[in-house]
C-alpha cells in the first residue's frame, strides 16, 4: 500500500572536527535518534556524486549544511539544479547532486536547502559553538514540526518565511 | 633589474581538496619556476597527540573525506603493534583488506570518469562548457551512470565493513570489531559480474587512450623518477601488506623487501621555506636525486606480477610498452589506474567467496608496545602512520607522511615542465593553459584536502602579477 506521506531524504554534511562546520551531521544525528516517519537520513563530511542515486530516489531531499553567510538561526529555501564549470568530491553543490539525479537518473525531486548559520570554522575541534548550539536546536525543531504535519503544504509556507 | 611575474593558478580544479600552483616569469615571459603548493597536514599530526591510542583509528579519518578508510586502516596497523597483535585472524584480516579493496575501488572510479575523463574525451583544451562531467553525462550517459554506480558499489563496501559511511569503526587495534554478514555478501555478490564488466571497459578507455595519444603522452609531463610502493613477498601487487620496495628510473633496486617499521632508516623528509608541504627523498640517494613517485603508476612500476587473472593480464602489456623498464610518463598513471580497478574488483570477488569473512574470531592481543608503524597502499600511494604511545595510553608522537606528499617533487617537477612546454613565452592567461597545468597534477589524483567548507566559498582565480604585486590580470570563476 501507497504510504501519504512523501519520502523525505535529509543529508546532514560536514565535517564534525571542524567545529561548526560539523552542523549539518549534528543535525544529522539529533533527527536520527527521533523516528520520523517518512524520513531517511544521511550523514556524510561531503556531497558525492553517488548521492544522486538516493536523491533521485526520494520525493524530497533537504540538504542541510553549516552556513556562513545566512540569517540566524538557518535559512530554508528551495534550490534548483545546476551544472558546474567543474567540481570535485569536495565540492559537489546540492545543486549539482541534483543536476547529477536529474540528468543521470531522470529525478524530478523538489530539493531544499537548510543552512544552518555557523560561527567558528577554522580550527580542529569536536564541538559545536554556543551559539550554533542554538541554531541548531531551532532547526532540529523545525524539522521535526515539519515532519509531525504534511509535508508538502507547510514546506511552501515555509520557504517564505525563512528565506 | 630583471622583473619577475608570478601567475597563480588558485584554486586547482577537479583535485581533491585546496592547493595552488604558482608560475615565475622572466622578462621574456620564459617561465623561471613553477611550484604546486598544498595544504599540510602537520596541524594534525599536533592535533593527535593526547588521544587514547585506541581511538586513533577513528579520529585519524577526520584528516579528510576523500580517503579516511586508508587513515583508520594505516593507524589500525600501527596500533596492532601497540597491542601486541602480532598476526590477524583471517577475518580480521580478510575484512580489512575488503575495506581497503573497497576504498581504493570507489576513488579510482570517481577520479577517472568525474575527474580525469572529460581531459581525455573531450580533450585539454575543449570548451570548458563542454569539458566537464556534465559534458560527459549529455555524449555518454551509460558511462556517466557506471561511474555513479561503481562508486556506489565501492562506498557499500565501505559502509559494510567499516560499519558506517562517515567515521567508521571497523579497523580496531588488534583487528577488527565486525565480520561480513550473508545478506551483505549476497547482496554485493549479486552486483559483481556488472561490476567487473564495467571495470574492464574503463580499463580498454584508458588503455586505448593511452596507445592512441603515445606521442603525446610520452612528453606530456614525463620525466624520470624512482618509484616506491609495498610489495607482496613474492614481488606481488598487495594494496594491504607487504615491504618496500624502491626502484630507479631504469628498474634497478634502490632497496628490495625492507620492513616498513624501519622506514626512517631508508625515508628522510625535507622542508622547504615556501611550502607547508614535506620533500620525502630515499636517504641513500640524497636530497637531489633521492625523491620518488608512489601511487598506481609506481606500483605498476614496482611489482614484478599480479595474482588475479584480468589484471595481470593487463599489467603484463603495460610493463611491455616500456620492455619491462619502469613507465615514467605522468599520463600513463590512468592506465594504471584503471589497472587498479580491475584488480580490486577481481580481489573483492575472490573474498567474497570466502567463508572467512563470516567468521567470529575478530581480535588479537598480546604484549603492550611503546611504538607502532602502520603504512597501506592507499588510492594514491603508500601512507605512512608512526605513533608512539605512553604507559597512559596516550599518543605521545605522531608522524604521517600521506601519499600527495610523497608525490610532492614529482608534482612540481610535472608542472614546471607543462609550464615550460605550454605556457613560456605566452604570458596571458588563457584557461586552456590553466588546463594544460592542471591536467598534469590530475594524473596524480592528489588530495590537497583541507577538510573545511561553507556554503558559496570556492572561487578560481587566475592572477599576473608583476614583480612590484601589482596585478596585472585576473581570471576568476565560483566552483
Amino acid at each position: 500500500m501507497k504510504s501519504d506521506f512523501p519520502k523525505i531524504l535529509l543529508i546532514g554534511y560536514g565535517n564534525p572536527a571542524r567545529c561548526d562546520d560539523g552542523l549539518g551531521p549534528a543535525l544529522a544525528a539529533k533527527l536520527e535518534a527521533t523516528s520520523i516517519q517518512g524520513l531517511t537520513i544521511e550523514s556524510d563530511y561531503q556531497l558525492t556524486v553517488e548521492d544522486a542515486h538516493d536523491v533521485s530516489r526520494h520525493d524530497i531531499v533537504i540538504f542541510a549544511d553549516a552556513a556562513l553567510e545566512v540569517k540566524e538561526p538557518f535559512s530554508f529555501y528551495e534550490i534548483m539544479p545546476q551544472s558546474p564549470v567543474s567540481f570535485s568530491t569536495h565540492s559537489v553543490t546540492p545543486e549539482a547532486v541534483l543536476s547529477f539525479a536529474q540528468n543521470i537518473f531522470r529525478s524530478r525531486v523538489r530539493a531544499y536547502m537548510l543552512g544552518i548559520r555557523g560561527y567558528e570554522f577554522n580550527r580542529f575541534g569536536e564541538r559545536l559553538s554556543e551559539k550554533a548550539e542554538s541554531n541548531l536546536e531551532k532547526a532540529f525543531v523545525f524539522i521535526e514540526q515539519m515532519s509531525r504535519a504534511s509535508w508538502t503544504g507547510l514546506l511552501k509556507r515555509n520557504i517564505l518565511e525563512t528565506r | 633589474m630583471a622583473r619577475t611575474k608570478v601567475i597563480e593558478i588558485e584554486p586547482l580544479t577537479r583535485v581533491e581538496g585546496h592547493g595552488k600552483v604558482s608560475i615565475h616569469l622572466d622578462d621574456n615571459n620564459n617561465v623561471k619556476d613553477a611550484r604546486l603548493h598544498i595544504v599540510e597536514f602537520r596541524g594534525f599530526e599536533r592535533f593527535i597527540k593526547g588521544r587514547p591510542f585506541w581511538e586513533v583509528p577513528v579520529i585519524v579519518q577526520r584528516l579528510c573525506g576523500i580517503c579516511p578508510v586508508s587513515h583508520q586502516l594505516a593507524a589500525a596497523k600501527a596500533m596492532d603493534i601497540i597491542v601486541g597483535a602480532k598476526k590477524l585472524t583471517p577475518t580480521a584480516e580478510k575484512m580489512r583488506r575488503l575495506m581497503n579493496y573497497g576504498q581504493i575501488f570507489q576513488s579510482h572510479v570517481l577520479h577517472f570518469f568525474h575527474l580525469c575523463s572529460p581531459d581525455l574525451l573531450f580533450g585539454f583544451d575543449a570548451d570548458p562548457k563542454v569539458r566537464n562531467i556534465f559534458g560527459i553525462i549529455k555524449k555518454m550517459p551509460d558511462l556517466a551512470v557506471q561511474g555513479v554506480m561503481m562508486r556506489k558499489y565501492g562506498q557499500e563496501i565501505i559502509k559494510a565493513t567499516s560499519g558506517k559511511k562517515i567515521h567508521g569503526t571497523g579497523a580496531v587495534p588488534g583487528g577488527i570489531n565486525k565480520n561480513l554478514s550473508i545478506k551483505e555478501r549476497d547482496g554485493f555478490l549479486k552486483d559483481i559480474a556488472k561490476m567487473k564488466e564495467w571495470s574492464l571497459g574503463a580499463l580498454a578507455l584508458a588503455r586505448n587512450y593511452t596507445l592512441e595519444h603515445m606521442e603525446m603522452i610520452q612528453d606530456f609531463a614525463a620525466f624520470n623518477s624512482n618509484h616506491l610502493s609495498l610489495v607482496r613477498e613474492d614481488g606481488a601487487l598487495d594494496l594491504y601488506h607487504g615491504n618496500l620496495r624502491a626502484i630507479d628510473a631504469e628498474g634497478n633496486a634502490i632497496f628490495n623487501q625492507v620492513d616498513y617499521r624501519n622506514y626512517n632508516d631508508y625515508i628522510m623528509e625535507e622542508v622547504r621555506s615556501w611550502s607547508y608541504n614535506k620533500f620525502p627523498f630515499i636517504k641513500s640517494r640524497g636530497q637531489n636525486d633521492g625523491w620518488y613517485r608512489v601511487g598506481p603508476l609506481s606500483r605498476m612500476n614496482t611489482v614484478d606480477f599480479i595474482d588475479v587473472p584480468e589484471s595481470r593480464k593487463a599489467h603484463e602489456e603495460f610493463k611491455a610498452l616500456t620492455n619491462g623498464k619502469p613507465n615514467n610518463m605522468s599520463l600513463a598513471y590512468h592506465w594504471a589506474r584503471m589497472i587498479e580497478v580491475v584488480y580490486c574488483i577481481e580481489k573483492i570477488e575472490q573474498l567474497l567467496h570466502d567463508p572467512d569473512l563470516q567468521g567470529d574470531d575478530l581480535l588479537v592481543k598480546g604484549d603492550r608496545a611503546e611504538e607502532g608503524i602502520g603504512l597501506v597502499e592507499a588510492p594514491r600511494g603508500t601512507l605512512f602512520h608512526h605513533y608512539r604511545v605512553n604507559e597512559q595510553d596516550q599518543v605521545t608522537y605522531c608522524n604521517l607522511i600521506v601519499s600527495s606528499t610523497n608525490n610532492n617533487e614529482a608534482m612540481n617537477r610535472a608542472v614546471t615542465k607543462v609550464a615550460h612546454d605550454h605556457i613560456s613565452g605566452n604570458p596571458t592567461i588563457t584557461e586552456g593553459m590553466l588546463n594544460h597545468v592542471e591536467v598534469a597534477v590530475r594524473a596524480y589524483d592528489p588530495c590537497l584536502s583541507c577538510a573545511t567548507h561553507a556554503l558559496g566559498q570556492m572561487p578560481l582565480t587566475g592572477e599576473l602579477y608583476d614583480a612590484e604585486g601589482t596585478l596585472l590580470e585576473r581570471k576568476s570563476r565560483t566552483i
